[in-house]
């Protein structure tokens, strides 16, 4: 590509500083939306407050100590089930994916069991467990394990067929094998499996709680929607999206 | 042979731990978990009177949910594809949207559309749309610049430039988009039968959880894997039909023949 | 003779964030119906932007381009285009019959006449046999056989070729070359071919239009004097060859030197 190209290329997408500026204002243009539609009566208030009233609703929430307890909670269930899923799905995933004979014994099940929608456990969990905290791991547990699993299992099966044969070839250790030559290749595996299975982790831990009524976040909003706060129950929206996207970054 | 190796391969596991589980649960006396040919013979009674009435409608829903986020997820991502300023202009907001996790919004929909199968279909295109209309922009975005030169030459344009170029050139993005749209729709099927519903699969599971009817609940739940699992091949399918070009393109080009 | 393609005074100024970059300063040249007119020039001399403001895909600064009597302001018709980038100028998701037929579909070509159009194109291109393959099945120098045969199909009164062949090797490079100048030859076409190989530019062109370093202008218009009979071997190793080919080495050479000092 010529220099010439290039810079065609970049005056064709708008500069980053502007495309921050056009981005905010979309923002603040949805912002907008959201409060002028309840306030013309396009849809009732009832359902869609303005979003200067979810603001409001918001402000208030963070004052409540509940909110900060709900808002541990979800935490406590993603992280915890995250962290099980991710030890499960690494330790599995070498080993299916370092030994050949086994990964082929071992594939044709975890296409089987992998698409089985984990929401199907919902009435194990309830059964087994009650609206507790074991129920919302179970189900975090189950869903963010697969993706992890897929992605470590890739990971071990791309080492370079000639840094395998070097690390042989040159009598490494265990740990130097892992070190050098595992550890590399597999990380951005794991890094994607970690994204994956940290997403549906989140997902899983709101369903528990809103289906099964476990103390989180998502029983807060089924809660509010039970009894008519409506702009605290988008406040609450927000506040699950916002961890969501915190935990993406 | 060989394919008969492949095959016990492929068997021997499943095989093995159908096995295992019927054997250890032959004579369980535990509550929770029966043995399994009661959870296999309370299969058919359980579901065969429900498949034509209440519970095919979850499938329904679901299908029509789907369709209706994939439709609007390649329609809207193909013009913010195709043009950077509105595309700076949306996508932040849209990144915000998409990471609303989907259970949260079965709440307020449920508040604006109440109780039908209109909250039903609309759960599921909140949830499901986002990946779609996420991975359609990058898709259209990434398009081949010499390619789109070539039809300007060659004076492609309108419905065939539609066809031809951009739904193409874009179709393994969209298609990743699907495939997560996909496993995102069946969760919030079966959620939005459970929170919203009086009938429906989740909910009936549900039920017969609430009322102790453990054969019925696990039979229900061996359902909905297997659900999972048959519209997991055939998307598979559908995959391995559109993207033929895309495999045959990369094969070459990651090395292994 | 009035010109089939006239490139009057094309200029062309990037516009990037707070810089310009002057890619082409003044460009003149024409070519005559039923031409081959090759323009070479160094790398980075402007000659992909030459090409794609001739064929109206960029839209020059200044100065015009007229095909036949009409000025160019986005793809002509009668126009076809072969690129340098043949694996990504093919559509992978069509076969190789499908690629040569789709601007004929645009075209609304009787069903008929197509299939004629696009088996005749195949077949003068060597491919009479691989219809139904996917451009990812084949090489590289097939894969340039069917844009071209893309193109001939399509029946332009002007075909560009950006640097068709860079990306081939060696042998098949040769083979294309002749290939192209019979094509030229049986159909009567105008075409404007594109190279950096100043040893390709002579052996194709009846005329080669030699470019200077970036920001470019025209250095010299040079006509080829060989015979139309042209062969790999015989014509390379003529005397008048070598010293064509060294008039526009030592062109170039020097135009480099200026721009660099």
């Amino acid at each position: 590509m010529t220099p010439a190209a290039a810079t065609r290329r970049r005056a064709r997408s708008p500069a980053l500083a502007s495309r921050a500026v056009l981005g905010t204002l979309g923002l603040l243009g949805v912002g907008a939306v959201l409060e002028v539609i309840p306030r013309t009566g396009l849809v009732s208030p009832r359902y869609l407050p303005p979003s200067s009233e979810i603001a409001v609703a918001l402000v208030r929430e963070a004052a409540g100590a509940a909110f900060w307890r709900a808002l541990l909670d979800t935490a406590i269930g993603w992280a915890l089930g995250l962290a099980i899923a991710v030890v499960a799905g690494v330790v599995l995933g070498v080993v299916l994916g370092s030994v050949r004979a086994l990964r082929a014994a071992t594939a044709s099940t975890i296409e089987f069991l992998r698409p089985i929608p984990s929401v199907a456990l919902i009435p194990v969990a309830v059964l087994l467990f009650g609206a507790q905290l074991r129920s919302v791991l179970l189900l975090v547990v189950y869903a963010a394990f697969w993706p992890m699993l897929l992605q470590v299992i890739h990971g071990v099966a791309d080492v370079d067929p000639v840094a395998r044969d070097t690390a042989l070839s040159y009598r490494f250790t265990a740990w130097a094998k892992i070190r050098y030559v595992l550890w590399p290749t597999g990380l951005p595996y794991i890094m994607t499996g970690l994204r994956l299975s940290a997403a549906v982790a989140l997902i899983l831990a709101i369903t528990a709680e809103l289906v099964i009524g476990a103390p989180g976040l998502g029983k807060e909003i089924g809660l509010a929607q039970a009894s008519s706060a409506v702009p605290a129950m988008y406040a609450l929206i927000l506040v699950v999206t916002s961890v969501r996207l915190e935990a993406a970054a | 042979m060989a394919r008969l190796r492949q095959l016990a391969l492929v068997l021997a596991l499943p095989v093995a731990l159908l096995a295992l589980c019927w054997l250890l649960l032959a004579d369980s006396t535990s509550f929770y978990a029966p043995p399994l040919r009661r959870i296999l013979a309370a299969f058919g009674p359980t579901w065969a009177p429900r498949w034509a009435s209440e519970d095919a409608s979850s499938i329904a829903l679901l299908v029509i949910g789907y369709a209706g986020a994939v439709v609007a997820g390649v329609g809207l991502g193909i013009p913010l594809g195709a043009r950077p300023r509105l595309r700076a202009v949306f996508e932040p907001a849209l990144e915000l949207f998409r990471a609303i996790p989907p259970p949260a919004l079965v709440p307020a929909v449920k508040l604006v559309f109440g109780w039908g199968p209109a909250t039903n279909v609309l759960v599921i295109v909140s949830g499901a749309v986002w990946p779609v209309l996420l991975n359609t922009i990058e898709g259209v975005r990434a398009i081949d610049e010499v390619l789109a030169d070539t039809c300007r030459c060659y004076g492609i344009t309108g419905a065939r430039r539609l066809y031809v170029l951009v739904l193409r050139a874009a179709s393994p993005q969209i298609i990743t988009g699907m495939r997560q749209a996909l496993s995102i729709a069946i969760i919030l099927m079966v959620i939005s039968d459970m929170m919203v519903g009086s009938s429906g699969l989740g909910f009936t599971i549900l039920e017969f959880q609430r009322g102790f009817s453990i054969p019925e609940m696990w039979s229900g739940i061996l359902l909905l894997g297997g659900l999972g699992v048959v519209l997991s091949l055939v998307f598979r399918g559908f995959e391995a039909v559109a993207l033929r070009w895309y495999h045959g393109l990369r094969r070459p080009q990651r090395g292994d023949a | 003779m009035t010109p089939l393609l006239d490139v009057r005074h094309v200029r062309k100024v990037y516009d990037g964030h707070g810089r310009t970059v002057e890619a082409i300063r003044d460009l003149s040249f024409s070519c005559a119906p039923g031409e081959l007119v090759c323009i070479v020039g160094p790398s980075g001399a402007g000659k992909t932007t030459l090409l794609k403001c001739v064929a109206g895909l960029l839209a020059p600064t200044g100065g015009e381009v007229v095909l036949g009597d009409v000025r160019v302001d986005g793809p002509p018709p009668g126009m076809a285009v072969v690129f340098q980038e043949y694996g990504r100028s093919l559509f992978p998701w069509l076969t190789a019959w499908d690629n040569v037929a789709l601007p004929l579909r645009q075209r609304r070509t009787p069903p008929g006449e197509l299939r004629r159009l696009v088996d005749g194109a195949l077949g003068e291109v060597g491919l009479a046999d691989v219809h139904a393959a996917y451009p990812w099945q084949l090489s590289g120098g097939m894969q340039q056989r069917v844009a071209i045969a893309r193109a001939i199909a399509y029946e332009p009164r002007i075909l560009l070729m950006d640097e068709p062949f860079a990306a081939v090797d060696a042998q098949t490079r040769a083979d294309l070359e002749d290939l192209t100048r019979s094509l030229w030859r049986r159909h009567a076409m105008t075409i404007l071919f594109v190279t950096h190989d100043i040893d390709e530019a002579v052996y194709m062109g009846q005329r080669v239009v030699i470019l200077s370093a970036s920001p470019t202008v025209v250095l010299e218009d040079l006509a080829i004097d060989l015979p139309g009979e042209r062969d790999q071997l015989a014509t390379r190793s003529t005397p008048r060859f070598a010293e064509l080919r060294a008039r526009v080495y030592a062109r170039i050479q020097q135009a480099k030197q200026r721009s660099t000092t």
